[in-house]
């Protein structure tokens, strides 16, 4: 393992943005270690995370991609904000009505319902997904990954084979044997289940890398030898500090899981009619590409747009948190 | 080197059986009755139903299924779908048709996103380095379903370049769904190679290999891209087997009769068999690239030995 770069040293010369790798390598992740303590309250608290903060606050594509975000959350909380219109009350008069019929900004789709308040509400499944299946992942991954990383030992080795085996499923592929082998009715719950079960790994080895490489530090040494117990070591002094580069890639992976939960959906062993979601919209749209390509178009560019955010976001945190890259 | 790689050999033993373990377990659960589905209408005799049950193994409890299979797989038997047929005769005949679509997607990969990646690493901050990020952000965030939809509206249905779906047209059938199947690791790649070569053409051993007189041509391919390969060659190499899945979805969109197809019809008929054949094909081959992509660690960093 290579010294600990130290935060403290000079912050955003480098005002470009997006300027670093991309997707997360479990193999090679950067550990942003301070030495200063935020608890023990020097002249200027000089932390990773404030560090971080104010060089957030000056990257314009983390302030344009976090209202974007804020816009998704409320229409996904509360949809009625941005549209009167009920998407479930349809009047097959209005069928496949382009964009602008009857004063409709986005038309109508085959059952006449308007297309507008579709798109909107598609936004809740989406980001329910997200925030679901991310959140869940986190709590297993940050739990068993620091347990890993901090006891080794056949804990460790066991961790490690299983997340080998599950490694070998892809996500989709995995996702898919799982929702056929549920039976009844397969919702936003069902999907989110499957996602966490063929998702939650590389937060694992994220973690579980980076705490061997903190827990050696120093101040961990100083802290054991103060008599802290295993808890108040982990929780205190490892993991502020060897969660950054997981927090990176959990921002990213709530994009993926959306764009995933699209695609089951788009597969047709998703959620299911009568859920709105921007896959099944896409799904449906694909009978009418020639004479309805806005019916594809619209769904589609509201979810690139969340994912778009979702990886921007990630990127921003990546070059705050990282100090490798200022 | 040879020890080394007997014992990353062993060390997939455990996970190739606790995959197909999961794998199994998962299709165990499927629901529906697959003979009566083989029946249709008319139901079979209780005789022959009791006979088919007994050939398939279904009477018995998860386990030992198991066991009969890995059995079975071990003297290279797959097993047969419930029409009769042989699974290794359908991977047979549809493994190539995959993996010409994943060769077709990493040579797309390889090519434009290593192109890219150098070139905008080499004139780092200016406006095609700009660009080549632009692009890729944006690459990466549209899911790949519906960059294949687009593609095939526009570029084949509209513009009448490439065929809509189907490989009647031999190796340039592949073209538009290999690159669409590729589309997002192209942008990966692009990006890994552009970071890793500007980190690395800030190296002191490319200061001097440019101090003693070399023509920037040999300190770029020799020195300072050569070492920045390490990092996209294990990308390209995890990326196929993923790749394999992702034929999934790009296969259903062009209609392609791959082993993406298939598994995933399979899946939703229920036919066991061949869902456990295909993946832990898909499971070996990732965990054989991931073998392959190590050891070629060490032709590509003379710093690598194993032992």
């Amino acid at each position: 393992m290579s010294s600990p770069p130290n935060v403290s040293s000079g912050q955003g010369q480098d005002g470009s943005l997006l300027r670093s790798s991309d997707a997360p390598d479990p193999t090679q992740s950067r550990l942003p270690v301070t030495t200063d303590d935020t608890s023990t309250g020097g002249d200027r608290q000089a932390s990773l995370w404030s560090d971080a903060w104010r060089q957030l606050r000056r990257n314009p594509i983390f302030i344009v991609a976090s209202m974007l975000l804020l816009v998704l959350a409320v229409m996904a909380a509360f949809p009625q904000l941005f549209t009167n219109t009920d998407p479930r009350s349809c009047d097959l008069a209005n069928s496949r009505g382009g964009p602008g019929t009857n004063g409709a900004w986005f038309g109508y789709d085959l059952q006449g319902c308007d297309y507008y308040a579709n798109v909107i509400y598609g936004a809740r499944v989406s980001m329910t997904i997200g925030v679901f299946v991310v959140g869940s992942s986190l709590f297993i991954g940050v739990v068993l990954g620091a347990l890993a990383g901090f006891y080794g030992g056949w804990f460790d080795s066991l961790m490690s084979r299983i997340t080998d085996i599950f490694f070998g499923l892809p996500l989709i592929l995995g996702a898919i044997l799982l929702l056929n082998a549920f039976t009844g009715e397969r919702g936003t719950f069902q999907v989110g289940l499957a996602l966490i079960a063929f998702g939650w790994m590389t937060i694992l080895r994220l973690l579980r890398s980076s705490v061997i490489s903190v827990k050696a530090a120093d101040y961990v040494q100083a802290a054991r030898a103060l008599g802290a117990n295993d808890w108040r070591i982990i929780t205190t002094h490892i993991l502020p500090n060897a969660i950054a580069p997981v927090l990176v890639y959990a921002t990213i992976l709530i994009g993926g899981v959306i764009a995933a939960e699209a695609t089951l959906s788009f597969l047709g062993i998703g959620l299911q009619l009568p859920a709105i979601s921007w896959g099944l919209q896409i799904n449906g749209a694909r009978n009418f590409v020639r004479t309805s390509p806005y019916l594809l178009l619209i769904p589609s560019a509201f979810l690139s747009a969340t994912v778009l955010c979702f990886i921007m976001l990630g990127d921003a945190l990546r070059d705050a948190l990282d100090p490798k890259l200022r | 080197m040879g020890r080394y790689i007997a014992r990353r050999l062993l060390l997939t033993i455990p996970v190739l059986l606790g995959s197909t373990f999961l794998i199994f377990a998962m299709v165990y659960a499927l629901p529906g009755d697959p003979i009566a589905a083989l029946a249709g209408d008319r139901p079979l005799a209780p005789g022959v139903v009791a006979e088919l049950k007994d050939r398939y193994n279904l009477n018995d409890p998860l386990l030992v299924q198991y066991g009969k299979y890995l059995g079975a797989l071990l003297q290279g038997d797959l097993g047969t779908d419930f029409a009769g047929r042989s699974v290794s005769e359908t991977v047979a005949e549809r493994l190539p048709v995959t993996v010409k679509l994943a060769l077709v997607a990493v040579g797309f990969e390889a090519l434009i996103g290593l192109i890219a990646g150098v070139l905008a690493g080499i004139r780092k901050d200016s406006f095609f380095d700009n660009l080549v990020l632009v692009t890729t952000i944006a690459v990466v965030s549209v899911p790949v379903f519906v960059l294949g939809f687009v593609a095939q509206i526009t570029l084949a249905l509209r513009l009448n370049l490439f065929p809509i779906s189907g490989i009647g047209e031999g190796l340039y059938s592949y073209l538009l769904p290999g690159f669409v199947l590729g589309s997002l690791s192209l942008a990966v790649v692009a990006r890994l190679t552009r970071t890793s070569l500007v980190e690395n053409l800030r190296n002191d051993y490319v200061r001097t290999a440019r101090a003693k007189g070399l023509p920037p041509r040999t300190v770029l391919a020799k020195h300072a891209l050569r070492n920045s390969l390490i990092p996209v060659v294990t990308f390209l190499g995890a990326d196929l087997g993923a790749l394999l899945s992702g034929a999934i979805v790009t296969e259903g969109i062009f209609n392609i009769p791959g082993l993406g197809r298939t598994v995933f019809q399979a899946v939703q008929s229920g036919e066991g068999a061949v869902v456990v054949g295909v993946v832990t094909l898909f499971i070996f081959f990732y965990i054989v690239f991931n073998l392959v992509i190590d050891i070629a660690y060490a032709a590509l960093d003379p710093r690598i030995r194993y032992e």
